[in-house]
C-alpha cells in the first residue's frame, strides 16, 4: 500500500501544453503514472502526445475521472489553478511551484479549508508524491527509488529527498510513499499529516522525516510522535549553520529571533524517541539499521 | 527584503497608515536644509537596520539649524551594532502622550495572519512578552475573510489602549492591514504607534519586511532594492541571479537545492571547517549556472577551498559533469576544489570529471569524505 496516491490516481496536468508541466507531466507518464489529461483554456480539443486537453480542470474530471491535478504552472497563475482544480472536485493537488507570494499562499490555503475541506493540497514549492512502481507525480527522478517498502519518508527539501531516496535504494530498502511537503511557509500538506496517514498504512513500518531550519511544523511532528506514531521513526535536519534572520534558499527556510533553529528541532525530535541523524549519510545508515531490525 | 524606517513610512502612507511629513539627508548640510522646510523642532534619526537606534544616540531632537547640523553631523558616519549609519530621516517632532504598538504578521505554524496591540509601546517587544506578556493582545486573522473595522475596533478596547485613541488606532490598524496583505509584506510593525497630545494616532516608526517572492507585481520595489543592506559578495551573487548567503568561514559551498546546500555547510562543519557561504544552483546545474557560481566563489578572498557537491536527479550526472568542465574552462579557480557528484548516472559524470582531475580539481564520490578533503585542503592553503 501507500499513501495520498497508488496505481489507481488519475492525474490532470494544468498547463500540459508546454513549459515545466509537459515536461514533467510527459515524464510522470513515461514512468507509469496515469496521466490522463491536461487543462489549458486557449487548447481545449487539442492534445499533447495522445493525452487530451481540456480547457477546464472540470471538464477534464468529467471526462477521464481525473482524481489528482499536477500544478505545475508559473507562480502568478498557480493559485488560480489549484482553486479551479479545488473547485472541479479533485480530492489531491500537488503543487510543485516556487516562489508563490506568501499573502497567496495563506489566502488559497484559507479559501480550501473553508470551501473544500477534503481537497488535500500537498506544496507549493516541493517535488511532489511518489509511491515507486504505482504512481509518480512531480519532479522526482523515478528511477532512483526502489518500490515496495517498508520505509515512507516526508521531506522539506528536493534534493534531500532523492538522496534519501537513492541511498536507501542502493542498500535495496523500498519506500511505500515519499512526500516532499516542500520548502514555503504555509506547506498544504504538514509533517504532522504525512505522520498520521503513514501511523495508519499498513505497510509503511518506518519512517523518514527529513526538515530544516524555520518555523515549527518539526516541533509539532515531535509532539505528534510522542502521543501518536507507534512506528520508528528517523529525522534529519538541514540547517545547524545558518544564521538567524537569513532565508536559506527556500521561502521557509529563515531563522526567525531564536525561533526556528536546527537545535530545538532536533532537540524536540529526540526527545520524542526520534534517532536524529547528525548528516544525510548517517540518516540512511540508521534507517538501514531499524529496517533490518524490523 | 528588509526597508529602513523611511522607505517603511513611504510605504505605509500609499496605504494610508498616518506618518508625519519628513525626508533624508545623506549630509549636515542636507539636514539643515530639510530642517528648515519641515520646520523645527525635528527629530534625526539614524537609518539603520537594526533595533535599539535610540540608546546608541541615533536619535536626537533638534531646535534649530545649528542643532540639525550638529546632530547629522554626528549620526551620519556612526557604527550602530556593526551597521554604519549612511542616511537620517527628518521629520517634525510630534507631541507624545502615549505610545502603543501594533504589528501584523504571518503566523506559519497557525497558517493564518497574527495581528498583535499592546498599550506598552516604545519599548522592545520581545522585552514585553518576556515580562509582562499579557499586555500583547493577540488576534488571529483569517486570510480568506480577512480583518473588519469592527474587530479593529474590538482589537484596541481588549488591549487597552485609551479611550480617545481607540478610533484613530483602530482606522490605523485597517490601513496598516492592507498595506500587510496588498502591499505583500511578511511583517509590518509600528513601535511606537503614538496618541499625540491634540489627540491623532499615527506611525512614528516602521518596520516592514517585504516578501521577495511578490516583487513581480511591485515594480515600484526596484527603488528599495538598490538600499539593500549586502555584502559585496552577495551583490556580486544577486547580479547573476544565485540563491547565495555570505557566511564567515574558509570553505566555498556550491550544491544543488536549498535543503543539500544547508546540509553541505552542515557537514563542512561538523568535520571541523567553516562554510564561507551558502550557495543553492537549483536543480538544473547548467555550466551558465555553475561558471556564475565558481566566479563568485572564486572572488571571495576569505575562500580557501571549494567544495561542489551535486546530486543528479532530473539532471543527469554527466550533464552535471559536462556543466563542470565547461565553467573550469571559463573561470579560473585559484584554489583547490573538491567536487562530489552522486545519484543518476553519477559514474558516467565522474568519467567525465575525470579529464579535468588535477591537484585543483578532486572527484569525490562520498559526501561526508569530500567535506574532509575540502576542509583539509583549505587548512594547507593557509
Amino acid at each position: 500500500m501507500s499513501i495520498y496516491v497508488d496505481e489507481k490516481t488519475r492525474v490532470v496536468v494544468h498547463g500540459l501544453t508546454g513549459g515545466q508541466a509537459r515536461f514533467h507531466g510527459l515524464r510522470n507518464r513515461d514512468y507509469g503514472t496515469n496521466v490522463v489529461a491536461g487543462v489549458n483554456p486557449a487548447k481545449g480539443g487539442q492534445d499533447v502526445e495522445g493525452i487530451p486537453v481540456f480547457a477546464t480542470a472540470s471538464e477534464a474530471r468529467e471526462a477521464t475521472g481525473a482524481n489528482a491535478s499536477f500544478v505545475a504552472v508559473p507562480a502568478k497563475v498557480a493559485p488560480g489553478s489549484v482553486l479551479e482544480a479545488a473547485a472541479a472536485g479533485i480530492d489531491l493537488i500537488v503543487c510543485i511551484t516556487e516562489g508563490i507570494p506568501a499573502q497567496d499562499e495563506a489566502r488559497v490555503y484559507s479559501e480550501l479549508r473553508h470551501k473544500y475541506p477534503s481537497v488535500r493540497l500537498i506544496g507549493p514549492n516541493c517535488p511532489g508524491v511518489i509511491s515507486p512502481g504505482k504512481c509518480n507525480i512531480g519532479i522526482t527522478a523515478g528511477e532512483i527509488a526502489r518500490a515496495g517498502g517498508p520505509v515512507g519518508i516526508v521531506s522539506r527539501s528536493g534534493t534531500l529527498t532523492y538522496q534519501a531516496l537513492y541511498e536507501l535504494k542502493q542498500m535495496g530498502i523500498g519506500v511505500t510513499t515519499c512526500v516532499g511537503i516542500g520548502g514555503d511557509p504555509v506547506p498544504g500538506t504538514t509533517f504532522v499529516d504525512c505522520l498520521a496517514a503513514f501511523e495508519a498504512d499498513p505497510s509503511t513500518r518506518a519512517v523518514m522525516l527529513i526538515g530544516e531550519i524555520g518555523g515549527t511544523e518539526e516541533e509539532k511532528a515531535a509532539a505528534f510522535i510522542a502521543d501518536r506514531v507507534t512506528k520508528p521513526v528517523v529525522a534529519y535536519i538541514a540547517g545547524v549553520t545558518a544564521p538567524p534572520g537569513r532565508r536559506m534558499g527556500h521561502a521557509g527556510a529563515i531563522i526567525s529571533g531564536n525561533k526556528g533553529t536546527a537545535r530545538a528541532k532536533m532537540e524536540a525530535l529526540g526527545e520524542a524517541g526520534v534517532k536524529v541523524a547528525l548528516n544525510p549519510t548517517e540518516a540512511g545508515e540508521l534507517m538501514a539499521q531499524l529496517v533490518r531490525a524490523l | 527584503m528588509d526597508l529602513f524606517e523611511y522607505q517603511g513610512k513611504q510605504y505605509f502612507a500609499r496605504f494610508g497608515v498616518p506618518v508625519s511629513p519628513g525626508g533624508i539627508a545623506t549630509s549636515p548640510q542636507e539636514a539643515v536644509e530639510l530642517a528648515e522646510r519641515l520646520g523645527y523642532p525635528v527629530v534625526v534619526k539614524a537609518q539603520v537596520q537594526v533595533g535599539g537606534r535610540g540608546k546608541a544616540g541615533g536619535i536626537k531632537l533638534a531646535g534649530d539649524a545649528e542643532q540639525a547640523r550638529a546632530h547629522a553631523g554626528s549620526i551620519l558616519g556612526m557604527d550602530i551594532r556593526g551597521h554604519v549609519v549612511r542616511r537620517v530621516w527628518l521629520e517634525r517632532a510630534s507631541d507624545i502622550e502615549r505610545e502603543y504598538y501594533a504589528s501584523f504578521t504571518l503566523d506559519r505554524g497557525a497558517k493564518d495572519h497574527l495581528a498583535m496591540v499592546s498599550a506598552k509601546g516604545g519599548v522592545e517587544i520581545e522585552q514585553v512578552a518576556a515580562e509582562d506578556p499579557a499586555a500583547i493582545t493577540r488576534l488571529h486573522i483569517d486570510p480568506y475573510t480577512g480583518f473588519s473595522e469592527a474587530q479593529a475596533q474590538r482589537l484596541v478596547a481588549d488591549a487597552g489602549l485609551d479611550e480617545r485613541a481607540r478610533p484613530g488606532a483602530a482606522a490605523v490598524l485597517v490601513s496598516l492591514y492592507r498595506c500587510f496583505t496588498e502591499g505583500d509584506a511578511d511583517l509590518v510593525e509600528v513601535n511606537p504607534l503614538v496618541l499625540t497630545t491634540d489627540g491623532r494616532v499615527k506611525a512614528l516608526d516602521a518596520k516592514v519586511t517585504l516578501d521577495d517572492n511578490a516583487a513581480f507585481r511591485h515594480p515600484e520595489w526596484e527603488e528599495f532594492a538598490g538600499t539593500a543592506e549586502l555584502d559585496e559578495r552577495e551583490r556580486h551573487a544577486r547580479r547573476a541571479g544565485l540563491q547565495y548567503v555570505g557566511l564567515d568561514g574558509f570553505v566555498g559551498i556550491i550544491a544543488n537545492g536549498a535543503g543539500l546546500a544547508m546540509s553541505t555547510c552542515d557537514v563542512v562543519n561538523q568535520v571541523g571547517g567553516r562554510p564561507a557561504n551558502f550557495l543553492d544552483i537549483g536543480g538544473g546545474a547548467s555550466a551558465e549556472v555553475m561558471a556564475s557560481a565558481l566566479e563568485v566563489i572564486s572572488s571571495d578572498p576569505s575562500v580557501r577551498s571549494i567544495f561542489v557537491n551535486i546530486f543528479g536527479g532530473i539532471t543527469r550526472g554527466e550533464e552535471v559533469a559536462n556543466g563542470i568542465v565547461t565553467a573550469l574552462g571559463r573561470v579560473d579557480i585559484k584554489v583547490p576544489m573538491v567536487v562530489r557528484l552522486d545519484g543518476t548516472n553519477a559514474e558516467e559524470g565522474r568519467e567525465i570529471l575525470r579529464t579535468v582531475e588535477s591537484e585543483m580539481v578532486i572527484s569525490s564520490p562520498n559526501m561526508m569524505d569530500a567535506a574532509r578533503k575540502a576542509v583539509d585542503l583549505a587548512g594547507s592553503g593557509k
